[in-house]
């Protein structure tokens, strides 16, 4: 094992040895102090070391001064040479209280009805600092509020310039929507020219959402449409993404990856008087039946390839920005609770006897994209009503949840409900995982193809939190080269090639969150601040602790090809005829805009 | 001129320059010559038209052969310029006009006779003074820095070579090792000019001693500091030092690439800097292998756009990276991770310009120059309330009282000095206890203030200490770059409260809450724009505690500045109700009153129909056209 | 706002003749607020195409530099000085002249588009204070009372050009 070098460093009087390469914060956090932090994010990613929160008071013979611990590292401070790093030194008190106070008078005050009232970081390091009230009063930086984009909510009067979602923006997806603009005090954090975000190419995929510690960035909420619906008396049916019971339980204080939501989450949808609680999985079995015979048709007619997924509308609206000319590449086959939305409105609607127009589709999804994908006019398939009427997040439906009182550990487990669309395979639990849907999608084209079952059913090598996977599988005499990435930033080479005609490929994965649906904009916040019981590599770990639950659920089912889902053969018999027939087409699948201006 | 590619061919053209410059200011054969200042102040009194007619006159005269012409860096004694030097008699003519050339060519240049009315005036003697070296604010100066301002044409490469140019880089090329290049520079205690006072020898140790494929020197040309010009001069006086110097940086620690950093505000000296690397590319003197040895260099120029900050080094490397200037933490600090993550030093013009010397002449011939802890020579700007404003180039170790009274001429029009500012928006105010203080590093911190860059601002009774703290506070809020809480929105609370003072709405709780938010400031800001953010505050409230107090507890403004706390007064019986301040007011606010005038000529009977003036204060703006038009003295302030 | 395409094409020549400098966003904005006074969102469009930087960086970078301008300038920028030694000599008096003659305040230009007046930093002639800069030009020593006669001047000046 490869030998670190360690160093001796004195924190308040008691000597440390530690690794030589760390800044102080890390090194303070194994001697066991969490020096109070704002702005800094996992591993100093964006260490800007702007919030002057975790100032430490350094000491040499000379007098000391205060220094970000955040980005100081240990290797410039050696006991030996008479450094002495003092944490509760009074000047650091009290400078980085007043970081604070600072940070508070040019800020919102209005923490009650704020959506992050109790995961506000700003508010959490307020009390750990002792801030005062009413400190430094004075002219705020003119605000601006942006609700124009169906995902994400822009109120400046809430950031606190910490840089986190720039960095993010441009980390995760590559295009770096946002940026610092003017200077000094005006200085905000914006889209160009502070556009609103449905104004620019932003994807609303809700990864800036994700870092943001305060209510900066939050998502557009739909609760209230929910309330208004069923006030107006609709029949409202709710459905489930399959990356939402990966990470709900996190919502009710457990740990990550410690709890299978899925059978409480059922409990607490039925306790909230929803007419029917459907589980997208359905859909997501629906989807890979039809992208399955996508592919297929695709391969054998010698058409268009690679074939790339479309359940991510944040790649959708990338691709549509900025990759418009591989439209023909793109899957016509609508996101899975899109089809969800419209065969409710049609094959359940018909055999209930509703009007579609009565019929109400919320979709509780892990995704922020997915409220401007409901709005999209290309998924109004039946009677131009919108398949899916209202998306809330994972986040959102917590609030529902405790709003209505509802105690999470005390719910019983309970099943969807088995009316036509409830049954569901391993298959479509794993979409909510990279490499989820490729997997899916190949037990079900290997069937297609051989009429036999893949053995062994999974189909490893995309799995895994690796920016790009590539595999190969034989099927009936073809050997299918696919890849799978997740991360806008990530997938970009992978599209060049397409456009370079240089791509190996028959079938890509995009997803547009890197992780996949379990990393989406919408899931429950991993603020290692804010989750002390977590280790502080939390942020290393979280995604393949919630993927290892999906992974797990679909081992332990009886059904786990899509194929073999009896609703889902049902359906087809009775009502569709076969995957990409006439009635699929109208219903299950979509078309795509070529004239969206990026700017 | 032909390519220098050995240190053979460099001495040649050394020699063969040397002698055709010491002939040309000896005036051998009978020749005259005769330069012009083209330094920025200068040329905005029109020194080109006055360099061009005595190219026009002396052409007319067919006297091309006999008296050269040449434009010079700054004289630095800017408030008597234009300037004209004649040589080889050293005869200085100050406040030149164009209409005065014709003069200076016939009754001089052709007749050998100094024109009298054009020479400096000493305001102590009243004797006129000739030579340039006999003024009182050139003799006590040190030219190390200034070494060829205003006795070089900057757009001459063989004028620099003829004056000592490139002789510290031919030594140190050839007889030099790095390491001992940065020995000597050690030795000679050159502390950085741009106003930290690191040791630049040290800084140079610490980017030599990192292993890298890539290491960079980069020069820091963003003067900022208002009422600071001594880059300005140096770069517009002497390109060629500062390059050298830079050059002689990249030999010792290893950098061959070289970046100077100029504010956009200068552009004659980045013009004339471009033009300085243009010819030593032309020559062989910048590229590869400089003089046929191993050493390679290239020079390149960013130009700022108007940022305070990227003075800051680390702010300053982002911005020729491109990126808003916004300061990084350190460490690590530029010596180890600087340019695109490279070793690099950012070293300020002047130290530069110093460092040709140091090789030259040797450490001891600088380091026996200067105090204890300062050593060598420091250029500062003398600006505000003083006679002689200007560059001017002393000792460290200088007093204070030396560089205001016997340099500077003290403080015109008979006013009480207040308070000299050093440093800058970073530093604080020296007051009449400080006088004897010896300029050095170190004893101006200890008095609270800082040597900064070598800005001095001179003010008398009639600036406001509080008035004068809250122009800093607008300035640091204006330019800080928003990126840490406590400067961007500290400093914003401190100009908020500073504002309630100035306007009579201050209390004593609002300057204990200053002095706390500013100590605040001080502790926990990211570079040193927030970290000295504070420090006019923290001066003038400490020296002029009286002012503050009379703002807050009084209402009062002792200087009348302070608008809201003070009015212009139209003196009814000195009024002799001219009207030119009723015509030039912007608001139309003084009218006549019922009281008649006084006569404008004493003893003879006032004009019927002239009545004394009144300003009605409601609409009055403060901006005092009025005042500064009156001739009888009728309108003051109080 | 559509830009002329003469005018993407200088923009682009620009970013051409900068390919080979390492970081060379600062130099581009430079040449372009140089060549045609002002930087908008479409011209940054331009640069972010032609060298990968992405518009919201640009835009940064645009915003954080005083001499960068979004918006057009008048035909004369009016920079009075407010450097410290110009500032003890009175230099905001002259501001305030200016913008109580001409109705508008430091970083606005008139209606007629004729007089920007900046509030500028220090341009180093401090014996020269207060000093200003019309266009690059400085004028010495300038006192509320003469700002009258600088601006009939320019407005003649103007209406002859």
């Amino acid at each position: 094992m490869e030998q670190i070098e360690k160093i001796n460093i004195n924190i308040e009087g008691r000597i440390y040895s530690v690794p030589k390469n760390m800044t102080v914060l890390e090194a303070a956090r194994l001697a066991g102090y969490n020096i109070p932090t704002l702005c800094y994010w996992n591993h100093g990613q964006n260490s800007l070391a702007s919030c002057r929160v975790c100032l430490v008071e350094i000491a040499t013979a000379r007098g000391g001064r205060l220094f970000a611990s955040c980005v100081y590292p240990v290797a410039d401070c050696p006991a030996d040479k008479g450094f002495e790093i003092k944490i509760s030194s009074p000047m650091a008190v009290r400078a980085r209280r007043a970081s604070v106070e600072l940070l508070l008078s040019n800020h919102s005050m209005d923490c009650q009805p704020c959506p992050k009232n109790g995961q506000c970081e700003l508010l959490h390091v307020s009390q750990v600092v002792g801030a005062r009230p009413e400190q430094f009063l004075g002219a705020k930086t003119p605000t601006t509020l942006d609700e124009l984009a169906p995902g994400l909510v822009r109120d400046t009067s809430k950031c606190i310039l910490c840089g986190r979602c720039i960095e993010r923006c441009k980390d995760a997806q590559g295009i770096g929507i946002l940026g610092f603009e003017k200077r000094g005090f005006n200085t905000i954090v914006a889209p160009i020219g502070n556009r609103s975000f449905s104004e620019v190419p932003c994807l609303q995929c809700g990864q800036c959402i994700e870092v943001c510690p305060t209510g900066a960035l939050t998502e557009h909420r739909e609760i209230e449409k929910i309330d208004a619906a069923k006030a107006a008396g609709k029949y409202v049916v709710v459905q489930t993404a399959p990356a939402v019971r990966a990470a709900i339980a996190e919502e009710f204080g457990h740990r990550i990856g410690e709890q299978d939501g899925t059978g409480r989450m059922v409990a607490a949808l039925h306790r909230l008087g929803f007419d029917r609680v459907f589980d997208t999985n359905f859909g997501a079995d629906l989807t890979i039946m039809e992208e399955a015979q996508e592919l297929v048709n695709r391969i054998t007619k010698k058409q268009v390839l690679p074939q790339i997924t479309s359940c991510s509308p944040g790649w959708i609206n990338y691709m549509e920005f900025f990759y418009k000319d591989l439209i023909p590449n793109v899957s016509t086959c609508k996101s899975p609770h899109e089809m969800e939305g419209a065969v409710i409105k049609s094959y359940f609607a018909k055999s209930h006897n509703l009007k579609p127009e009565d019929i109400f589709v919320v979709s509780v999804m892990p995704c922020t994209a997915k409220k401007y994908e409901a709005k999209r006019p290309q998924n109004a398939a039946v009677n131009g009503l919108p398949d899916v009427d209202a998306v809330i997040t994972t986040r959102e439906l917590a609030v529902m949840i405790k709003r209505a009182g509802i105690l999470w550990d005390e719910l019983p487990e309970e099943e969807f409900d088995q009316d036509l669309l409830g049954q569901y395979t391993g298959a479509g639990v794993i979409f909510g995982a990279t490499g989820g849907v490729m997997e899916a999608a190949v037990r079900t084209a290997y069937h297609t193809l051989t009429g036999k079952e893949m053995n062994p059913i999974e189909f490893k090598p995309v799995r895994g939190m690796e920016a790009v996977k590539v595999a190969e599988v034989e099927v009936a005499g073809i050997t299918l080269k696919l890849a799978v990435a997740s991360g806008m930033k990530n997938a970009k080479p992978l599209l060049d090639e397409i456009r370079a005609g240089k791509s190996p490929y028959h079938f890509i994965e995009i997803m547009c969150c890197p992780g996949g649906c379990v990393n989406g904009g919408g899931q429950p916040f991993v603020k290692p601040n804010l989750l002390p019981h977590e280790g502080p590599d939390v942020l290393d770990t979280y995604r393949q602790k919630r993927a290892a639950i999906l992974y797990k659920i679909d081992e332990g089912l009886p059904l786990r090809q899509s194929h073999n889902n009896p609703d889902i053969q049902k359906l087809y018999k009775d009502f569709l005829g076969e995957p990409c027939s006439e009635e699929s087409e109208e219903l299950l699948h979509t078309t795509y805009v070529a004239d969206r201006k990026a700017y | 001129m032909e390519r220098i590619t050995s240190p053979e061919t460099l001495q040649k053209r050394i020699d063969e320059c040397t002698s055709v410059f010491q002939a040309k200011i000896k005036g051998e054969g009978g020749k005259r010559a005769v330069v012009v200042c083209g330094g920025t102040g200068c040329i905005a009194n029109d020194s080109v038209a006055i360099e061009e007619e005595l190219v026009r006159l002396i052409k007319e005269k067919g006297l091309e052969d006999r008296i050269s012409v040449n434009h010079v860096g700054c004289f630095g004694f800017c408030s008597q310029g234009p300037f004209v030097k004649i040589f080889p008699e050293d005869t200085l003519y100050r406040g030149v006009k164009v209409k005065d050339v014709a003069e200076i060519v016939e009754k001089d240049l052709i007749g050998g006779q100094v024109c009298e009315n054009l020479l400096y005036v000493d305001p102590v003697t009243h004797e006129k003074v000739a030579r340039q070296d006999d003024i009182t604010f050139y003799k006590k100066q040190i030219r190390i820095a200034l070494h060829g301002c205003s006795l070089i044409n900057p757009d001459k490469l063989e004028e620099s070579l003829g004056y000592d140019g490139f002789k510290a880089l031919k030594k140190a090329l050839t007889t030099m090792t790095p390491q001992e290049v940065i020995d000597e520079v050690l030795a000679s205690g050159i502390r950085g000019r741009g106003g930290g006072g690191f040791p630049t020898g040290r800084k140079w140790q610490f980017a030599a001693n990192v292993k890298a494929d890539q290491k960079y020197i980069v020069c820091n040309g963003d003067e900022g500091d208002p009422g600071a010009f001594m880059d300005r001069s140096i770069l517009e006086g002497n390109p060629f030092e500062v390059i050298e110097g830079m050059m002689l940086a990249g030999y010792a620690f290893g950098a061959s690439e070289g970046y100077f950093y100029v504010r956009a505000e200068y552009p004659i000296a980045v013009e004339r800097l471009q033009n300085a690397i243009k010819d030593m590319e032309a020559a062989g003197l910048l590229g590869d292998n400089i003089l046929g040895t191993d050493f390679s260099f290239r020079a390149h120029l960013r130009l700022g756009a108007g940022a305070f900050v990227c003075g800051e080094e680390t702010a300053l490397l982002n911005s020729i990276e491109g990126k808003r200037g916004m300061p990084r933490p350190r460490p690590p600090f530029p010596a180890i991770k600087g340019l695109w993550g490279k070793p690099t030093c950012v070293n300020n013009v002047e130290t530069l310009s110093q460092i040709p010397f140091i090789i030259r002449e040797g450490a001891s011939a600088f380091n026996s120059i200067g105090t204890e802890g300062s050593k060598g020579t420091k250029v500062f700007a003398l600006g505000g309330k003083i006679n002689n404003v200007g560059l001017v180039e002393v000792p460290m170790g200088t007093t204070l009282r030396q560089l205001i009274y016997e340099i500077g001429g003290g403080i015109p029009g008979g006013k009480k000095f207040k308070a000299i500012q050093t440093g800058g928006p970073s530093g604080g105010c020296l007051t009449e206890k400080d006088l004897d203080t010896p300029i050095d590093y170190d004893t101006l911190v200890a008095r609270g203030s800082m040597m900064g860059s070598g800005g001095a601002i001179v003010m008398d009774e009639d600036n406001c200490a509080v008035d004068v703290a809250h122009f800093y506070m607008s300035f640091i809020c204006d330019e800080s770059c928003g990126k840490c809480s406590p400067c961007r929105i500290g400093t914003k609370r401190l100009y908020e409260m500073l504002t309630l003072v100035t306007e009579g709405k201050g209390t004593e709780q609002t300057l204990k809450d200053m002095e706390e938010l500013a100590n605040v400031i001080k502790a926990g800001s990211l570079c040193a724009l927030g970290q000295t953010a504070a420090n006019p505050i923290l001066s003038t409230m400490h020296n002029f505690p009286e002012e503050y107090i009379a703002h807050v507890t009084e209402k009062k403004c002792p200087a009348h500045v302070c608008k809201n706390l003070m009015s212009y007064q139209i003196i009814k019986d000195k009024c002799v109700g001219c009207t030119l301040c009723a015509r030039n007011c912007p608001v139309s606010c003084i009218s006549a009153s019922d009281v008649p005038a006084r006569p404008m000529v004493p003893g003879k009977p006032a004009l019927p129909g002239k009545f004394a003036h009144e300003i009605d204060q409601s609409k009055c703006i403060k901006c005092g056209s009025c005042m500064a038009g009156c001739r009888f003295g009728a309108i003051v302030k109080q | 706002m559509n830009i002329k395409p003469e005018v993407k094409k200088g923009i682009e020549a620009i970013c051409d003749s900068y390919a080979n400098e390492p970081s060379p966003l600062m130099m581009i904005l430079s040449a372009i607020q140089k060549k045609y006074g002002y930087i908008p969102l479409e011209v940054q469009e331009v640069v972010s195409e032609k060298t990968g930087i992405p518009v919201a960086e640009i835009y940064g970078v645009v915003t954080f530099y005083s001499f960068f301008s979004l918006n057009p300038k008048g035909k004369y920028v009016l920079g009075i000085c407010l450097g410290t030694a110009c500032y003890v000599k009175n230099s905001q008096q002259v501001v305030d002249k200016f913008s109580s003659m001409l109705g508008i305040e430091p970083g606005q230009t008139t209606e007629d588009g004729l007089f920007t007046i900046e509030a500028i930093r220090c341009i180093g002639a401090c014996a020269l204070a207060p000093a200003m800069s019309i266009n690059g030009k400085v004028y010495p020593k300038v006192t509320p009372d003469q700002v009258g006669k600088i601006i009939e001047e320019y407005r003649k000046l103007g209406a002859e050009a």
